[in-house]
C-alpha cells in the first residue's frame, strides 16, 4: 500500500490554486515560441525519406544513383546502409515476437504503406525532395493482413517472418470467480464491439535536426520528442554511439498527446545522415508522412458480462483483440496499461480478460491521449448501457449502483489498482444537475411522439496518471524497467535570482507557470521572482531517464522533485541565516523574499544570505559547502507486479463523468450535439485555468475521434485517410460549448493531494457511442463501434426499415 | 518531377511586412509560407498541414486573412503583410493577443499565430460578434489543445477590449 502523504494546510497555501497567467504566453502569442522547425544552424542541410506504396512487399533493388547526381544532393541512406551500420533497436515484447527487426529504414521488406525505406540529405528542402523522387525501388509485393483476429488465423500472411506468428502478446488476467458469477446470474449480457483507429494529430508534425559536431563527438539532437531521455538506451543501442555524448534538447513542442513519443527511428535516421553528411541536418514530417506513421491502437472485444435483475454488476468476462500495426516498439506496453483501470469506476470483483495483441500491415501505434485505457474504459461503458436497456433500467441508476464508493477509498481493484480517492456518485449527480437529466427525458419522450431523435448518454471514465514502469514486467521479467522517477533543481544565484529546471517535456501544459507556483509558496515569494527553464536540453536541465511528459504525470512527478529540492534548498539557507542571524536553524521561516527568525521577528533578505553563499564565502559556517542549489530526484512508492499480475500500475486516478445530449437525423445518419457536460476530479488544482484548458482539449479529442476522426485502410492496405482533407479533424463550428463542473477531492497518496489531468480516458467516445444508441431506441439498433459514421449509421437504419417491411 | 531552380531561375520578392520593406530570392514554386519563415526569418507563422486545412500559416496579406500556404512567394511581390511578430505595437500587446493571455486561449500555442490573425479579421469585419459567429469566423483554423471554448471566449473578450478603447486596434493590417 502506497504511504500516505500529508496534506498542506489549506492556510499555508498561497499561490497553488490560483488561475495565474502562463509564463510561457508571452513568446507564444508574439511569435516568438521555438519549435523544432525553427531551429536553424549554420551549414544546415535537409533530409527527405522516400515511403513505402505497399502494405508488404519484399525488396529487391534500391538504386539511389540518380538521385546522388540530382543538384544539390550531399549524400543517400538505404536500409542496406542502415543495417551495416546500425543494431535493431530494442524490443520490450517476449519471445518470439522480440524477433522483430526494427530498423529506421526497412531492410529487405516494407511492412506497411508509409514505412521509410530511403533518404536523401540536399541543400534545400525542395532539392531533397525532388532528389527522392529518383531513387528507385523494386518491390515484389506480398499477402498482407489488415485485421487482428485475421491475423490470429493458421494460415494468416505473416508480418515478420521470422517471428513465426503475428501475435506479440498473450495474457490472461483473472479474478474473482467469472464462471460462478455467470451461473449465478439473472442474466447474461454479450456485446461484440470494435474500437477504431485514430490519432491525436498534434498542428506540429514530429521534427528532428541532428548536428553531430566531430570536434567534440557529441550527437546534439533538437527534437520535439515527449520523452527524450526515455529514447536514449534506443537511440545509443542502436546507434551503437555512447549514452554520455548524446544530448536531447526540446524547445516548445506543438501538441504531443502522446504521439511524439516514438520518434526515436526518425531520431537515429537523422543521426547518421548528419554523421554521413557531415553537416547539421533538418528533416520536418509533412502531415501526409505524420498521418501515414502515428497512429492509436485499434481494439475488438467480446464481452459477456454476468448482471443480476436490478442491474447489479457481477463481473466483467472479455476477450480483447488489440491491432498493433506492423512494429511493436513501444507496444505490448499497451497490452498491459489498460489494466491500470481493469474496471473503470466499478465496483465488481469476477474479472477476467484474455488479451492477444496482434502485428497487422498497418501503421505501428503508439501513445495516444488515454493510452490504451480509453479503448478498455470505452468497451466497460458502452457495456454499462446495454446491460441498462437489456434490463429495462435507466442507465444512471445502473452507473450509481455499481459505481465504486467514495466511502471505499483507497479502493483495491482486482488488479491490485489503488484508487487514490474520489465520489464518483457525487460525480455523476453533479453532471445530471448540470445539464438537467430530468428535464431532458422529458424532452425526448415528446420529442419522440413527433418524429425526433434525442438521444442522452452518459460515460464516466478513471483517468489514470504516472505510471509505473513495472507494469511491462508482465510482458516479460526481463524488462529493466520499473516504477517513475522525476528530477528537479532549485537554485539561487549569488544575487538572489530564483532558478527552476525540470525534466518534464512540457508540449503546451505550462510547466513553466505550474513549477513557478509551488516553489513561489515554499519561499514565500512571487511567482515573476522564478525563471523556470522553457523546454529540455539534457546538458542543461536535471533529469531522469524517465523523465518526459507522458502518462498525465508531469504535474505530480513535477511537484514530488521540486518540494524534495525546495526542501534540501530551503535546509541549506535557514543554516546560513540561522549562522549568520545567531539563532537556530529552526527557527527560521520564509516570507516575502526575506528569511524570518521566528522568535525574534528579525528579518534578512534572501539575496544577502546568497551573497554569503557563493562569493561572500568565508562567512558561511565552517566546514559548508559553497553555493545554492539543491538537486533532487523523485519516486512514488511503487511494487513489481505480483504472480497474478496485481500490481497499483499509476499513482493518481482522476475521473471524469460526462453527458452529451445529441438529437440525430434519421434521414442522413447525422446527428449534432445539443448539449455536453463534463464533471471532472483531478484532486488539488495548482491552476484551475490550466486545469480546465486540459479537461477541455481532451473532451475535444474524444468528441473528434468520436465523430470525425478515423484512420481508413482499404483493402490494398492503402491509408484513404491520410491528409487534413478525409481525415476530419474537428474545428470550432463542429465542438459545442463545454459545460464544466469540478469536485476537488485530494488524492490520498500523491504530493499535496495533486492528480494528473489531461488524457480525459475518452470519456466523449462512451458518451456519444451511448447517446446514438439511445437516439436509436425506436429503432431497436445497437451501437458496437467507436466511431459514429453518419453513413454506418444511416446503412443500420435502413437495413431495420427493410427488415421491418419484410416482416409485414 | 519538377527541375531543380539554379540561381538565374530565382525571383527577387519584394513586400512589406510589419511595416517594414524586406526583400528575398524564391523560386517560382516556393510558398511564401516557406519564403517568410526559411528566407526572411520570420518563423512565428507556422505550417502544420499544407493543404490549406489547419490554418497555423494564416497571415494578413492586403488586409484581408490568408494562408500562407496558399500563396506562392511571387505572388506577394508589392503586396502589404502582417504577422503574428507585427500584432503588437512594440511592446504593448494587441487586445486580442492580451485577451488570449488571460483567457488561456492557447495551450502549446503552435496554431496560436494563425488563430489571432483569424480572430482579428473577423473582429474587423464583426467588432461584436457572437459565439455562433466566431466560431464560424475561426472555422478555418484548426487546434488540437484546447477544444476552442477558451479560444471562443478570448475573442469575445478582445471584442470588449477593442471596443472599449474605440476601435483604435482594428486598424486594418
Amino acid at each position: 500500500m502506497a504511504t500516505v502523504m500529508e496534506l498542506v494546510k489549506e492556510s499555508e497555501v498561497q499561490w497553488v490554486g490560483q488561475p495565474l497567467k502562463r509564463k510561457e504566453d508571452p513568446r507564444l502569442i508574439t511569435g516568438l515560441g521555438k519549435f523544432v522547425d525553427d531551429v536553424k544552424l549554420p551549414g544546415l542541410a535537409f533530409a527527405s525519406i522516400l515511403r513505402s506504396p505497399y502494405a508488404s512487399a519484399k525488396i529487391k533493388r534500391v538504386d539511389v544513383s540518380r538521385a546522388e547526381k540530382a543538384p544539390g544532393v550531399i549524400c543517400t541512406l538505404t536500409g542496406s546502409d542502415v543495417s551495416k551500420l546500425t543494431d535493431p533497436f530494442l524490443q520490450i515484447s517476449s519471445a518470439p515476437a522480440n524477433k522483430v527487426k526494427d530498423y529506421c529504414l526497412a531492410v529487405d521488406k516494407v511492412h506497411f504503406v508509409g514505412e521509410p525505406v530511403a533518404a536523401v540529405v540536399a541543400e534545400t528542402r525542395a532539392e531533397a525532395e525532388d532528389a527522392m523522387e529518383l531513387i528507385e525501388v523494386d518491390y515484389e509485393p506480398e499477402e498482407h493482413v489488415l485485421d487482428a483476429r485475421k491475423a490470429l488465423e493458421k494460415d494468416a500472411p505473416l508480418v515478420h517472418e521470422q517471428v513465426g506468428s503475428n501475435l506479440v502478446f498473450h495474457g490472461k488476467w483473472d479474478y474473482g470467480d467469472i464462471e460462478d458469477a455467470i451461473r449465478k446470474a439473472d442474466r447474461v449480457v454479450n456485446a461484440k464491439l470494435h474500437f477504431h483507429r485514430f490519432s491525436s494529430t498534434p498542428i506540429e508534425n514530429n521534427g528532428v535536426v541532428v548536428n553531430y559536431d566531430r570536434a567534440t563527438g557529441f550527437l546534439n539532437i533538437y527534437c520535439n520528442n515527449q520523452m527524450p531521455m526515455f529514447c536514449i538506451p534506443w537511440l545509443s543501442f542502436g546507434l551503437k554511439f555512447p549514452s554520455n555524448k548524446i544530448r536531447m534538447i526540446t524547445g516548445d513542442i506543438g501538441g504531443g498527446f502522446g504521439t511524439k513519443i516514438i520518434s526515436y527511428p526518425y531520431i537515429a535516421l537523422i543521426c547518421l545522415l548528419s554523421m554521413k553528411a557531415k553537416r547539421p541536418v533538418k528533416w520536418t514530417e509533412d502531415r501526409r508522412e505524420h498521418m501515414f506513421a502515428n497512429h492509436g491502437n485499434e481494439r475488438s472485444f467480446d464481452v459477456e458480462v454476468p448482471v443480476k435483475k436490478d442491474g447489479t454488476i457481477l463481473g466483467f468476462k472479455v476477450s480483447a483483440f488489440d491491432d498493433c500495426g506492423a512494429y511493436t516498439r513501444y507496444e505490448p506496453a499497451g497490452a498491459t496499461i489498460w489494466a491500470q483501470v481493469s474496471p473503470g469506476v466499478y465496483h465488481f470483483p469476477n474479472l477476467k480478460v484474455d488479451f492477444f495483441q496482434v502485428m497487422t500491415n498497418k501503421a505501428p501505434v503508439g501513445p495516444n491521449r488515454g493510452y490504451s485505457r480509453m479503448q478498455h474504459l470505452w468497451m466497460i461503458e458502452r457495456t454499462v448501457d446495454i446491460i441498462a436497456k437489456e434490463l429495462g433500467l435507466d442507465p444512471a441508476d445502473v452507473r450509481l449502483k455499481n459505481y465504486v464508493r467514495s466511502d471505499e477509498m483507497p479502493y483495491v481493484t482486482p488488479s491490485g489498482g489503488i484508487y487514490d480517492g474520489g465520489d464518483y456518485s457525487e460525480s455523476l449527480r453533479k453532471a445530471m444537475k448540470l445539464i438537467d437529466y430530468d428535464g431532458l427525458r422529458e424532452e425526448q419522450a415528446r420529442a419522440r411522439k413527433s418524429g425526433k431523435l434525442i438521444g442522452i448518454g452518459i460515460a464516466t471514465a478513471v483517468d489514470s496518471g504516472t505510471n509505473n514502469f513495472g507494469q511491462v514486467k508482465i510482458i516479460t521479467d526481463d524488462n529493466p524497467f520499473s516504477g517513475n522517477s522525476e528530477a528537479a533543481r532549485v537554485s539561487i544565484d549569488g544575487l538572489g535570482q530564483f532558478q527552476v529546471g525540470l525534466g518534464t517535456v512540457p508540449q503546451g501544459q505550462g510547466h513553466e507557470t505550474f513549477a513557478a507556483q509551488i516553489v513561489a509558496d515554499e519561499f514565500g515569494i512571487n511567482p515573476d521572482q522564478i525563471t523556470v527553464l522553457s523546454g529540455f536540453d539534457s546538458a542543461i536541465n536535471p533529469y531522469s531517464h524517465q523523465s518526459g511528459s507522458y502518462a498525465s504525470r508531469s504535474a505530480v512527478m513535477g511537484t514530488g522533485a521540486l518540494l524534495g529540492a525546495t526542501k534540501k534548498l530551503k535546509e541549506k539557507v535557514a543554516m546560513i541565516a540561522a549562522h549568520l542571524m545567531k539563532t537556530l536553524p529552526e527557527n527560521i521561516s520564509f516570507s516575502e523574499g526575506n528569511v524570518v527568525d521566528k522568535q525574534t521577528g528579525k528579518k534578512m533578505p534572501i539575496w544577502q544570505i546568497a551573497n554569503v553563499a557563493w562569493v561572500n564565502n568565508v562567512l558561511l559556517p565552517e566546514g559548508m559547502e559553497p553555493g545554492l542549489v539543491a538537486l533532487n530526484f523523485w519516486r512514488p512508492n511503487f511494487t513489481l507486479p505480483d504472480e497474478k499480475w496485481r500490481l497499483n500500475q499509476t499513482l493518481t486516478y482522476s475521473y471524469q463523468t460526462h453527458i452529451a445530449a445529441i438529437e440525430l437525423d434519421p434521414e442522413s445518419g447525422k446527428f449534432k450535439i445539443l448539449r455536453y457536460v463534463i464533471v471532472d476530479d483531478c484532486g488539488t488544482q495548482i491552476n484551475p485555468m490550466i486545469v480546465e484548458g486540459q479537461v477541455h482539449g481532451a473532451a475535444a479529442h474524444g468528441i473528434g475521434a468520436a465523430m470525425f476522426e478515423e484512420f481508413n485502410y482499404d483493402e490494398n492496405g492503402q491509408l484513404n485517410s491520410n491528409t487534413f482533407i478525409d481525415y476530419l479533424v474537428p474545428s470550432a463550428v463542429e465542438i459545442p460549448h463545454l459545460i464544466t463542473g469540478h469536485l476537488e477531492i485530494p488524492s490520498l497518496f500523491a504530493p499535496k493531494g495533486i492528480r494528473g489531468v489531461g488524457e480525459g480516458g475518452g470519456t466523449p467516445l462512451g458518451a456519444i457511442s451511448n447517446a446514438v444508441e439511445d437516439a436509436l431506441a425506436p429503432f431497436g439498433l445497437q451501437i458496437t463501434d467507436s466511431h459514429q459514421n453518419p453513413q454506418h449509421i444511416h446503412k443500420l437504419i435502413r437495413e431495420k426499415i427493410s427488415k421491418l417491411n419484410q416482416v409485414r | 518531377m519538377m527541375k531543380s531552380a539554379t540561381k538565374s531561375d530565382m525571383i527577387r520578392v519584394t513586400c512589406k511586412i510589419n511595416g517594414k520593406e524586406y526583400s528575398g530570392l524564391a523560386e517560382p514554386r516556393t510558398l511564401f509560407v516557406h519564403f517568410i519563415r526559411d528566407e526572411l526569418n520570420l518563423t512565428g507563422t507556422h505550417i502544420g498541414c499544407d493543404t490549406g486545412h489547419c490554418g497555423a500559416c494564416t497571415i494578413f496579406m492586403n488586409g484581408k486573412s490568408v494562408k500562407s500556404c496558399m500563396v506562392l512567394a511571387i505572388q506577394a511581390q508589392g503586396a502589404d503583410i502582417t504577422t503574428v511578430e507585427g500584432l503588437a505595437d512594440g511592446d504593448k500587446l494587441h487586445p486580442i493577443q492580451e485577451a488570449f493571455w488571460e483567457n488561456h486561449g492557447l495551450q502549446c500555442g503552435y496554431c496560436t499565430p494563425g488563430m489571432l490573425i483569424s480572430g482579428l479579421f473577423l473582429l474587423q469585419r464583426n467588432p461584436d460578434p457572437t459565439e455562433d459567429e466566431i466560431r464560424r469566423g475561426i472555422e478555418g483554423n484548426l487546434c488540437r489543445c484546447t477544444g476552442y471554448v477558451n479560444i471562443v471566449k478570448s475573442i469575445k473578450a478582445a471584442a470588449k477590449k477593442m471596443q472599449s478603447e474605440g476601435g483604435k486596434s482594428a486598424r486594418s493590417m
